[in-house]
């Protein structure tokens, strides 16, 4: 099949607000009901102040592991899982999902939530994966973990909270910089050179 | 922002035409040719503190990442696709019906997918209380609207032409008319937010947000095809963009490849 080459992305811009969120839009479980943890934190820019008009989008298995293929999750019942949501930074450049801890997709493998994060000011998405913190060995065989300096690897896991909810802050720039994440490789990874990154 | 004033246009420009030169010269030296934005582009100032300074790390997508959130009818009424009739009176402006593909680099009709659009009215407008543009807001014009993508992977609005409108980026400045959209593919890494714009603007010159893309082809990759045969007579212009996404990575099945199996992915 013929390669075409892909649009470019553009920035979210700062009039989302009143096109993008929508009725429990952040609830892809339904808060107080069994199983469910609050997924949350900050997003921060260069200078370590919080980004108000971000957006994040998570997706991810069910709690046993299982990819769904559920519609409705921009009409929620309240019992389906689909394993998608979206989240808005407030004010205060926080975000919160309620969810269920993602199940290993295989036996031994580490548990991520997949992440895509949206700001003004941001000129195309960025990728990246929350991990859940609780299975050692299996972070330590994560294949892209084990590819990043431990600094960076850290940014990628989230912090178990004493409610069993998760803590992952996202930032932009500068000290603790998010790993976020280039599937195609090249020309498409927003104008530099990947190859070399492990540098 | 830190700027003791605000850049004129002519600064502005000036940082950009200076940027696509040093861009060109590298192509032309045989440098990568960039189908995508600059991340790092100082001429939309509010990108400077928001742009990762740490090169993107190239991962294999996994699992959950080469499957797609599902979308359906339950999600989106057929009726959210015209954005004309949201309100009891029609909205002001220009009529026009956007329509197209949405397919992945391989070519494959991307099928039964969420494509949501926001846009500012005629008058160059978002309803959006952040909004302080001193242009009317159209009672009859909310600028919102949604459709689920055909088996053939199609998409059509009915909605009006977005005014320009004024930003605070420098002195002067204008967004050349667009209207954003959200697009999801058949899997997660497809996942992309750009804006579609109009043949022909004249601030596209001007434009830092147009411009961070470097690449006049990528550039050219937003901008819609006035299309007579999308026009209806005595009702409304047509506009055609088809919208192409990253490659699938996912080995595929015989019935996801003819298209059969648009919101399921098991
Ligand atoms: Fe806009």
């Amino acid at each position: 099949m013929s390669k075409l080459t892909p649009a470019p992305g553009q920035t979210v811009g700062p009039f989302f607000g009143y096109a993008l969120p929508f009725a429990k839009d952040n609830e892809l479980a339904t808060p107080g009901s069994a199983g469910s943890i609050r997924l949350h934190g900050t997003v921060a820019d260069g200078a370590g102040d919080p980004i108000p008009d971000a957006i994040l989008e998570i997706w991810q298995p069910a709690a046993d592991g299982t990819i769904v293929a559920e519609t409705g999750s921009l009409v929620r019942d309240g019992y389906t899982f689909t394993g998608w949501g979206r989240a808005s930074t407030g004010a205060t450049g926080r975000y919160t999902f309620t969810t269920v801890n993602p199940g290993a997709t295989r036996r031994g493998v580490a548990p991520f939530i997949a992440v895509v994060v949206f700001a003004r000011g941001l000129t195309n998405r960025l990728f990246t994966r929350a991990y859940l913190p609780d299975d050692d060995d299996a972070l330590a065989a994560d294949p892209l973990l084990a590819s990043l300096p431990g600094d960076r690897r850290s940014t990628l896991i989230a912090t178990r909270e004493p409610d069993g909810g998760l803590r992952w802050d996202v930032r932009l720039q500068g000290d603790g910089e998010t790993v976020f994440l280039d599937f195609d490789g090249g020309a498409l990874a927003g104008g530099r050179d990947v190859s070399g990154e492990r540098a | 922002m830190t700027n003791p004033r605000q850049n004129t246009q002519q600064e502005m420009s000036a940082e950009i035409q200076a940027i696509a030169s040093g861009y060109r010269d590298s192509v032309a030296a045989g440098g990568a040719v960039l189908t995508q934005p600059s991340l790092d582009y100082a001429p939309y100032r509010s990108s400077i503190l928001r742009h990762p300074t740490k090169n993107l790390h190239h991962a294999d997508p996994e699992t959950i990442e080469l499957f797609s959130p599902a979308f359906g009818h339950q999600d989106v009424s057929p009726l959210e696709a015209d954005l004309t009739i949201v309100h009891h009176g029609e909205p002001q402006g220009e009529r026009i019906k956007v329509a197209g593909k949405v397919l992945d680099g391989d070519g494959r009709p991307v099928a039964g997918q969420l494509v949501e659009i926001w846009q500012a009215n005629a008058a160059g407008r978002y309803i959006h209380k952040r909004d302080q543009h001193p242009a009317p807001i159209d009672p009859n014009f909310t600028g919102v609207g949604r459709c689920i993508t055909g088996s053939d992977g199609s998409y059509a609005f009915t909605t009006i032409k977005p005014g320009a409108y004024p930003w605070k980026n420098h002195l002067n400045a204008w967004r050349p008319a667009h209207i954003h959209f959200s697009l999801f593919g058949n899997e997660f890494t497809q996942r992309i937010i750009t804006q579609m714009y109009f043949p022909g603007d004249q601030l596209f010159p001007l434009d830092p947000i147009y411009q961070s893309i470097v690449d006049q082809d990528a550039r050219d990759r937003l901008v819609a095809t006035y299309n007579h045969d999308l026009t209806s007579p005595e009702w409304s212009l047509g506009y055609n963009w088809d919208i192409v996404l990253t490659g699938s990575k996912r080995t595929w099945t015989e019935n996801e490849a003819l298209g059969e199996d648009g919101e399921h992915h098991e």
